[in-house]
C-alpha cells in the first residue's frame, strides 16, 4: 500500500466509542451536499470516489477483502488496490472495465452526509451527465494532469453550466505523476480559466489532487506545499448549498395531492420548490388566481408555524378555494406567471430523434400537459459551443426551440446565470406517447407571445451589412432603474457623445415609448411586461440595422430584462444598472410622481406598492451617489468602446 | 438578508421519499406497498403515515411471505398494520407451499421460489402496477445504479441498460397495460441514515434488532437462531444460549446474527458505527453468484 493512507482525520471513532449520545446529538445537525464527479474515462473518477469511501471508512473489512481478491483478479493497479472495482457496479460493466450509468454513492463526515452521483465521461453518455447533475449542488470536474483541459473536459464543464451549477470544483489528479509540479498545475489552472470565462463560467475552485495516492483529499498533502487551497473534503464539508438560496425566493409550491380523509378537512399536499411560507400568508393559486389565507401547516409531528423550500408539507387554507394537482401555489403579492407558448433548451435523451411538431406528453413540477416542439433555432456542439443548424435533434444532442402547450402551464424561467436554477418550474421532461419513454430534458427560458407563428423572411442585405456601412458594431444599452434615478438624463448624455464620435445611435425613452407604440398598455405587471417585450423587439430591429440603441425604462423585473437579453445577439445586450437609493430618488421627485403614489393618487408605482428587483450582475453599474451623470456617461462609453 | 433554515440531512430525506410517496400515489392507478418488516420497511411505513397524514396511506401493505419469517416479525406486522389503519394482505406462494419448499433442503430454489416467484404472482393477483420497496442505493452494487422509479416489463424484468433517465425530483410514472414500476423512496438512505431515523422518530422495529439470550446453533460459520421446533438439528448440533442481535432480518434459516450486547437503540447504533463488516455479510442471497448476484436476481424479478 501506499504511504499516505494515514487514519482518515474526518471521523471521529473515538466519539463513538466514548459518548455515543452525544455523538448521534451531532450527527443529527448534518446537512447534505449532492454532487457529481465528471471527467473522461481514464481520469480516475472511479478511484475518487473509492477513495472518499474508503477514507471515510464506508468499506467494511469484507468487501475490503474482495475488494483485495477483485483488485488482484481483474484490478488495473497490479498488486495495489483499485479504488474504481467498489464503484463499478454492473457486471457489464466490469466486465468492459468502464462505468456505463449514473451510479449512485454516500458517505459521510462529521459536518456533512454527501451523496455522489457517479457520470460518465462518454460522448454518448451527454443524457447521463445531465440527469446526475440535475439534483447536484456541485460538480467536480476531474483533469488528467498529464493531459490539461480537453474537449472532454470543456463538455462536462458546459453540462454543469447549462444545468446551472453553481459551484464547480477542477479537481487537477494524478498529480503524483508529474512529480507534484507546480508548473503543470499552473498552466493547466490558467487554461482553464480562459475556457470557463468564455462559457459564462465566473468562479470555481481548482485544486491539485491524486486520487490514488490520497493528496489533498482529507487534508493538505506534503507533496504540494505550494497549494494553500483548501482540499477537497475540506470545500465539500463547508461550500454553500442551493437550498439556502432557493429560501430567499418568493414562495411556491406545486401541489401533488389533495388530503380530504373526511369532510372536515382539506389540505394540498406538496413539497416546497422554493421561499417560506407561515400561518397567516396570504396565498395565490395558480393559474386560477385566486386567494385566501393559509390557516394551518400540517404534519404527522405536529402543526408548523412556518415552512421553507425543501420541506414536504400539507397545507390547509382559511376560505375553500378550488385547488387541485397542477396547481401551484405561490406568494399572493408575487406569483409566477402562467403562458402556452416558451423558448427553452431541450436535451434530447431518446434514440428516436426528436419530431417537430409531434404531440409529447410535457411535465414540469405536478403539471402534465400535450406538447410540441418547433425546429430546433440552432443545436450547440457540445465540444466548441458552437451553434449549427439544425432539423431535429438526435440522442444527446443540445438545442434550442420554441415549443407551445395545449394549455397553460404556470411556470418560471430555470435562469441560470444568476442565482440557483429554478428547477421545480423551469425543468420539464418530455414524454413520448406511445412508449412512455423520458425522451428529453428541458430548461424554460420565457415565455413567448402571440405571433410567434409568423415566418421570417430572408433579407438579402444582411445585419452585418448594415452593421459594417455604419463602421460599428451593434449594441443594446439597456439602462434601469429606479423613477428619477437619472436614467434619461444619462442616457441622453450618452448618445449625445456617441454622436459626436460619429456612432450611429437611437435612444427609446420609456416616456416617450408610452406616446406612441405603447400608449395602449397600463402599469399592471402585465402591461409591464409586454411594455419591455415591445422595446425589446423594436431595439432588436435597430440592433439588425446596425444601431447602438440605448433604452431607458425603469424595466422593473429581471425575467423581462433577462427575456430582452435572450432576444439579442451573444454580448450585444448591456445592462447598465442606474443605482439610486429609494430615498434619494423620491427626495428628488423630479415629476412629482413618488408624492402622487404616496397619496394613493398613482397606483402601482415601482418601489412604493409595485416592486423593483434590482439586476444582480449587471455589465455596468452605476452607483449615482458617487458620480455625476457626466462621469457616469463616460464611463458608460469606456465599456461600450475600450 | 433572512436568515436562512439550514435542513438537516434527515430533514432532506424525509421530504424527499414524501415526496415520491405522494407522486405515486397521484399518478398510479392501483399502488401498493411492500412491507418485508425489517427496519427499511417500518422506516418507509412510516414516512407513508407521514406523507398522507391525517389520511391513513392509501393503499394497502402487501407482504410476501415466506412462511419462515421470524416469529417477533410477524407479531410487529400485525400490529402495524392495524395501527396505521391500512390493509394488509399477505401471500405465499400455492406452489412452494404445496412443494414444501424450504431454506433446509432447497437452498438457492427456496428464494426463488416463495420470493421471487410469489411477489410476481402476488403483483399479478391484484393487478398493481405501482409497488413501494425499501431498498436502498448504499446495500449493493447493482441497486446503486437503479433508479427510484424503476420500469418492469409485463413479465417483471429488469433491463439495467434501458433505464429512463431521472431529472430533478421530475419522476415518470407513465406505462402500458401489463407494465408496472417498482419504486424505492428511500434509495437515498443509508444504514446509518435508518437507525438515526428510527431512533430520533421512535419508529417501532423488531425486538430481534436489539440484543437478547437467544438459542442458537453455528453453522457455516453463521449464527443462526433456532427460533421454533421446524428447525433441523444437525447430529450433534446442541443450541446454545448466546446474547445475539441482527443486523438484517430475512428467513431465520437464511439470516446470521451477530454476538451483542446492545440492548438499547444508542447502542446499536454505535455497534455499527464501529463495526468492520457490511450489513449483507449476514444473507446468504448475495453469495450465490460471485459479484453479480444480486444483478442477476433482479433481472429475473426479484425486488
Amino acid at each position: 500500500m501506499t504511504d499516505t493512507l494515514d487514519e482518515p482525520i474526518y471521523k471521529t471513532d473515538a466519539l463513538i466509542a466514548e459518548d455515543i449520545d452525544q455523538y448521534l446529538e451531532v450527527h443529527q445537525h448534518k446537512t447534505m451536499l449532492r454532487f457529481i464527479t465528471c471527467g473522461s474515462v481514464d481520469d480516475g473518477k472511479s478511484t475518487l470516489i473509492g477513495r472518499l469511501l474508503y477514507d471515510s471508512k464506508m468499506i467494511f473489512e469484507d468487501q475490503l477483502a474482495a475488494l483485495e481478491a477483485d483488485s488482484k483478479r481483474v484490478g488495473t493497479q497490479g498488486q495495489e488496490i483499485d479504488f474504481a472495482l467498489l464503484v463499478d457496479g454492473l457486471a457489464a460493466e466490469r466486465e468492459q472495465g468502464i462505468t456505463i450509468d449514473v451510479a449512485y454513492r454516500f458517505f459521510a463526515t462529521e459536518k456533512r452526509k454527501f451523496i455522489v452521483a457517479d457520470t460518465p465521461g462518454h460522448e454518448q453518455y451527454t443524457r447521463n451527465m445531465v440527469t446526475g447533475a440535475s439534483t447536484a449542488d456541485l460538480a467536480v470536474i476531474l483533469i488528467d494532469a498529464r493531459k490539461g483541459v480537453l474537449t472532454q473536459t470543456r463538455r462536462h464543464s458546459y453540462l454543469a453550466h447549462l444545468i446551472g451549477i453553481r459551484n464547480i470544483v477542477l479537481a487537477i489528479n494524478k498529480m503524483d505523476l508529474v512529480d507534484y509540479d507546480q508548473a503543470v498545475y499552473d498552466g493547466i489552472v490558467k487554461d482553464y480559466t480562459d475556457f470557463a470565462h468564455s462559457i459564462g463560467i465566473k468562479a470555481f475552485t481548482a485544486m491539485p489532487i491524486s486520487g490514488f495516492k490520497g493528496d489533498n483529499i482529507t487534508g493538505p498533502s506534503a507533496n504540494t506545499p505550494w497549494y494553500k487551497g483548501p482540499a477537497l473534503i475540506e470545500h465539500l464539508e463547508t461550500v454553500e448549498v442551493d437550498q439556502v438560496s432557493d429560501q430567499l425566493k418568493p414562495f411556491r409550491m406545486a401541489v401533488q395531492w389533495v388530503n380530504r380523509p373526511n369532510l372536515d378537512f382539506r389540505g394540498f399536499s406538496g413539497q416546497i420548490a422554493t421561499g417560506t411560507v407561515r400561518k397567516g400568508d396570504a396565498i395565490r393559486v395558480l393559474p386560477s388566481g385566486k386567494t385566501s389565507t393559509v390557516s394551518r401547516i400540517v404534519t404527522l409531528d405536529s402543526d408548523l408555524d412556518e415552512a421553507v423550500a425543501g420541506q414536504s408539507v400539507t397545507l390547509c387554507f382559511t376560505d375553500e378555494v378550488d385547488c387541485s394537482r397542477g396547481d401551484v401555489i405561490a406568494a399572493s403579492d408575487n406569483p409566477p406567471q402562467a403562458a402556452d407558448q416558451f423558448e427553452a433548451t431541450i436535451v434530447w435523451m431518446a434514440d428516436e430523434e426528436m419530431l417537430p411538431g409531434r404531440p409529447y406528453w410535457l411535465k414540469i413540477g405536478t403539471q402534465t400537459v400535450t406538447a410540441t416542439i418547433q425546429q430546433p433555432k440552432y443545436q450547440v456542439n457540445v465540444n466548441t459551443m458552437e451553434h449549427l443548424a439544425a432539423k431535429t435533434l438526435e440522442l444527446n444532442a443540445i438545442g434550442v426551440a420554441n415549443l407551445s402547450t395545449d394549455r397553460q402551464i404556470v411556470f418560471e424561467p430555470y435562469e441560470t446565470n444568476r442565482t440557483s436554477p429554478n428547477k421545480v418550474l423551469g425543468g420539464f421532461i418530455l414524454i413520448d406517447k406511445i412508449t412512455n419513454a423520458t425522451v428529453a430534458a428541458g430548461m424554460l427560458h420565457f415565455s413567448l407571445r402571440r405571433a410567434q407563428n409568423v415566418h421570417w423572411q430572408a433579407t438579402d442585405v444582411t445585419r452585418e451589412f448594415h452593421a459594417g456601412l455604419k463602421n460599428q458594431k451593434p449594441a443594446v444599452l439597456w439602462f434601469t432603474g429606479l423613477s428619477g434615478a437619472g436614467k434619461s438624463t444619462i442616457a441622453n448624455l450618452v448618445e449625445k457623445k456617441l454622436a459626436r464620435m460619429n456612432r450611429h445611435t437611437f435612444l427609446l425613452d420609456g416616456d416617450n415609448v408610452r406616446h406612441g407604440l405603447n400608449k395602449d398598455l397600463g402599469f399592471t405587471d402585465a402591461d409591464r411586461v409586454e411594455n419591455i417585450r415591445r422595446v425589446g423587439e423594436v431595439a432588436k430591429l435597430m440592433t439588425d440595422a446596425g444601431l447602438i440603441v440605448i433604452t431607458a425604462f425603469i424595466s422593473p423585473f429581471r425575467a423581462e430584462r433577462e427575456m430582452v437579453r435572450q432576444m439579442m445577439q451573444p454580448g450585444e445586450f448591456i445592462e447598465v444598472h442606474i443605482d439610486t437609493p429609494l430615498a434619494d430618488a423620491e427626495a428628488r421627485d423630479v415629476k412629482g410622481l413618488y408624492r402622487k403614489a404616496r397619496s394613493g393618487e398613482l397606483k402601482n408605482f415601482t418601489g412604493i406598492d409595485s416592486p423593483y428587483e434590482a439586476p444582480e450582475d449587471p455589465e455596468i453599474r452605476i452607483d449615482t451617489t458617487a458620480m455625476t451623470a457626466e462621469e457616469a456617461a463616460e464611463a458608460i462609453i469606456a465599456r461600450l468602446i475600450p | 438578508m433572512i436568515d436562512s433554515k439550514r435542513l438537516t440531512h434527515l430533514e432532506r430525506l424525509e421530504a424527499e421519499s414524501i415526496h415520491i410517496l405522494r407522486e405515486v400515489v397521484a399518478e398510479a392507478e392501483k399502488p401498493v406497498m411492500l412491507y418485508s418488516v425489517g427496519k427499511d420497511s417500518a422506516v418507509m411505513l412510516h414516512l407513508a403515515r407521514k406523507a398522507f397524514y391525517p389520511s391513513p396511506p392509501p393503499f394497502p401493505l402487501l407482504h410476501v411471505d415466506t412462511t419462515w419469517k421470524f416469529r417477533a416479525m410477524y407479531e410487529l406486522r400485525d400490529r402495524m398494520a392495524r395501527e396505521s389503519g391500512m390493509e394488509l394482505l399477505v401471500y405465499q406462494n400455492p406452489e412452494a407451499q404445496e412443494r414444501g419448499i424450504n431454506p433446509f433442503d432447497h437452498g438457492p430454489l427456496h428464494t426463488d421460489m416463495w420470493k421471487t416467484e410469489g411477489l410476481k404472482q402476488a403483483l399479478n393477483l391484484y393487478g398493481f402496477d405501482a409497488a413501494f420497496g425499501g431498498a436502498r442505493r448504499d446495500e449493493e452494487k447493482s441497486r446503486a445504479k437503479e433508479r427510484i422509479f424503476s420500469f418492469r416489463t409485463a413479465s417483471h424484468g429488469w433491463d439495467p441498460k434501458n433505464q429512463r433517465p431521472e431529472l430533478w425530483n421530475l419522476y415518470n410514472a407513465r406505462k402500458n397495460k401489463g407494465e408496472s414500476i417498482r419504486v424505492f423512496p428511500i434509495s437515498n438512505w443509508t444504514e446509518l441514515d435508518i437507525w438515526q431515523y428510527i431512533h430520533l422518530n421512535d419508529v417501532p422495529i423488531v425486538p430481534l434488532y436489539f440484543a437478547e439470550e437467544r438459542p442458537t446453533v453455528e453453522r457455516d460459520g453463521m449464527l443462526l437462531m433456532v427460533d421454533d421446533e421446524r428447525f433441523p438439528l444437525k447430529p450433534g448440533e446442541e443450541p446454545v444460549m448466546r446474547s445475539i442481535r441482527f443486523r438484517t432480518l430475512g428467513c431465520y434459516p437464511l439470516t446470521g446474527a451477530v454476538e451483542s450486547e446492545a440492548k438499547t437503540l444508542p447502542e446499536v447504533i454505535q455497534e455499527t458505527l464501529l463495526t468492520t463488516t457490511s450489513e449483507r455479510q449476514g444473507r446468504a442471497i448475495d453469495k450465490d453468484a460471485g459479484g453479480a448476484g444480486m444483478e442477476k436476481k433482479k433481472q429475473e424479478g426479484y425486488f
